[in-house]
């Protein structure tokens, strides 16, 4: 084989350069160490949820009364409430509950937000000025009392109307649906969503503005690139970083948002279990046994707060591996 | 609730420049007040009365005569159209009656009830500031000064960990450590210190909740004090300060700290936000009677005027409060007016 010599084609250096980008990123990134921990964790908490049934060895709501109150054993690796039920197999459904909120919550948001704060801070004059007064509306509410409020007012209505409305057209998986609780979960999801894409719409809005000025942007302008491109190919990419940063530092606090609300009564309803409303069982029914009881407080609490870590860790490892300047 | 989370649902505006993009700015911000504060009455009106299904139902439960309910939604003015209602509430509410209990503590006044546990919650959340705030002042000064060495490291783990446990964890956990329990009476903070309710501000049930609440700002004030002091310490005039032989505190106190404070001033708003929060999970955990607790109560039974109003005060305050901040910010820190 005759070696080719590459230093006449220039083109493919220029190709490649955005995936060198890339890997350069992950290079920084890899190097965090807590990052990394914390991304392993992230990355076992969606297999948990995903496989949840198939890893559980009990269900979720069955109650085992020879051994109620039974601490960890062979038999329940995390003990049991006192309604015999396996924590092990609880905290995994648990799991599920807060993936599924993060993956929904982060969705809802991130394609709202950015298509709102592309809109406002590419086109600016009147979309903006609508765009911006929505979001300072929004943002007149502090975020919980926003939740609790939705929570309290509309939740029950349409939760109630859902209900009727698959009863009289028969619909049973909607029914069923209803009936599991997950429509409860959806009205409070929707609320996280709707503060969760004004914060980033803000972010976005901010670097649009300050992209628009520059000179690439111009330049695309003046030979007659449409806006819908200028924003997808020449603006989006630029915003890509801190972007990535808010979403990742804010999954952690949607996963608090998620077990503080189940733990206040207004999230999921029992008996689909979530870690926080997990921990409000315990805690109100031991509230003078813990001395003899601390698995059923300590194991919510350590694993609440292991992916809340990690979630954070991993956002603090982000931000450094994409802002190198910090 | 984690820093992280604050910071990305509360991400502030870009930067201001101009001293008259400034003026102009808060003009219009004054202008857009009143307007933000129709909008949010009338949303939260809105929801309430739309939202969680009759009132009267509420009131008189599930098995109430029709007649009746219909004669008690007429004295309510329920049956009026919607601007009217709105138009009465909003009437009533500012001259200060935000309608009353319909089931716990049925026929008192909201305004009458919110006014009694007020004061509770603000002396709660005042004692947990006093202690936290100053030490997070001290610790980010003192992990920006020693950066880098053990202590540095130490309060980052902390400060990350203190923003990922989530309140609703700490709270057991905390009383689990620190607490026994008796035979008879109720638990202890340590062997005789009483654990729950409330006793004023130098009693000793003030001190878990107060520490649970504080431990938030603490963490939050100290990174910020800490990324702040180290970008002032960095900065030339305190070079100049350092160069002209000032003595070090005088360069620390009077050149660096002052400036490195101003930043702070914006996350007033934060903090309340975050403790209003708190104060509603930890007042309902330690039975103390403040507005938090209220809330909380009113959420479960459904007591929706003591929701809305409690909504409507707390939204208002929350607008007013970061317009103040704003402002007070261009004063605090000349920079922003002449750069």
């Amino acid at each position: 084989m005759a070696v080719t010599a590459p230093a006449l084609t220039a083109p493919p250096e220029i190709e490649t350069e955005p995936r060198a980008a890339w890997r350069e990123t992950w290079r920084r990134f890899a190097r965090n160490r807590p990052a990394l921990v914390g991304l392993v964790v992230i990355i076992l908490l969606f297999l948990t949820a995903l496989f949840g049934p198939a890893l559980a060895p009990y269900s979720y709501a069955k109650t085992d009364l020879d051994s109620v109150n039974a601490p960890p054993s062979a038999k329940h690796w995390l003990g049991t409430d006192d309604l015999g039920r396996d924590m092990l197999t609880r905290m995994i459904y648990g799991a599920r509950s807060v993936a599924f909120v993060i993956v929904i919550v982060a969705t809802v948001s991130l394609t709202l937000g950015v298509t709102m704060g592309a809109l406002a801070g590419y086109f600016g004059g009147a979309t903006d000025t609508f765009i911006s007064r929505l979001i300072d509306v929004l943002f007149a509410f502090p975020e919980l009392l926003f939740i609790f409020f939705i929570a309290a007012t509309i939740k029950p209505a349409i939760v109630n109307n859902l209900k009727a409305f698959a009863q009289a057209n028969d619909l049973l998986w909607l029914v069923e649906f209803v009936r599991s609780g997950y429509a409860d979960y959806l009205v409070v999801m929707l609320a996280l969503s709707v503060l969760g894409w004004a914060g980033l719409a803000r972010l976005v809005r901010a670097q649009f503005l300050s992209l628009r000025e520059k000179e690439f942007v111009l330049s695309a302008q003046a030979v007659g690139v449409p806006g819908h491109k200028i924003i997808l190919r020449y603006l989006l990419p630029n915003a890509m970083a801190p972007i990535i940063v808010a979403i990742s530092m804010g999954l952690g606090g949607i996963a608090i948002a998620e077990g503080v609300l189940a733990y206040l009564g207004i999230g999921l309803q029992p008996p689909n279990p979530s870690w926080g409303n997990i921990l409000a069982d315990n805690v109100g029914r031991h509230w003078r046994d813990w001395p003899d009881m601390l698995w059923l407080v300590f194991i919510p609490v350590i694993i609440i707060t292991t992916v809340v870590l990690a979630f954070n860790f991993v956002g603090d490892g982000l931000n450094e591996a994409l802002n190198p300047e910090l | 609730m984690s820093a992280r989370f604050i910071r990305l649902f509360f991400a502030r505006g870009q930067a201001l420049r101009a001293p008259s993009f400034m003026l102009a700015y808060i003009v219009r911000r004054l202008l857009w007040l009143p307007v933000l504060l129709i909008l949010i009455s009338l949303i939260t009106f809105a929801l309430g009365i739309y939202g969680p299904g009759d009132p009267v139902q509420v009131m008189m439960g599930l098995h109430a005569r029709p007649d009746i309910i219909a004669q008690v939604r007429k004295e309510y003015g329920l049956d009026q159209p919607f601007p009217v209602q709105y138009w009465n509430y909003m009437t009533n509410a500012l001259h200060g009656n935000f309608g009353y209990s319909l089931v716990k503590y049925q026929g008192q006044r909201v305004s009458d009830l919110i006014a009694k546990r007020l004061p509770v919650t603000l002396q709660l959340n005042l004692v947990s500031v006093c202690w936290s705030l100053p030490l997070a002042i001290a610790l980010g000064i003192f992990a920006a000064l020693k950066r880098k060495s053990w202590l540095d490291v130490f309060l980052r783990g902390m400060v990350i960990l203190a923003v990922s446990i989530p309140v609703i964890g700490l709270q057991p956990v905390l009383t689990f450590l620190f607490s026994r329990k008796h035979e008879i009476g109720p638990m202890t903070l340590g062997p005789f210190l009483p654990v729950g309710g409330w006793g004023g501000i130098f009693s000793p049930q003030v001190i878990l909740p107060a520490f649970i609440l504080g431990l938030g700002v603490l963490a939050v004030f100290t990174r910020q004090t800490r990324a702040a002091m180290i970008e002032v310490l960095n900065a030339d005039y305190v070079r100049t300060a350092r160069a002209k032989g000032l003595k070090e505190w005088m360069v620390l106190g009077r050149h660096a700290l002052r400036n490195a404070l101003i930043p702070l001033v914006t996350l007033i708003g934060f903090v309340l936000a975050g403790m209003f929060a708190g104060s509603f999970i930890i007042e309902s955990f330690y039975g103390i009677p403040g507005v938090g607790q209220l809330a909380y109560d009113a959420l479960i039974s459904k007591e929706y005027y003591i929701i809305m109003a409690f909504t409507l005060m707390i939204a208002v305050v929350y607008v007013l409060m970061n317009l103040l901040i704003d402002i007070l910010y261009v004063f605090v820190d000349p920079r922003i007016r002449y750069k």
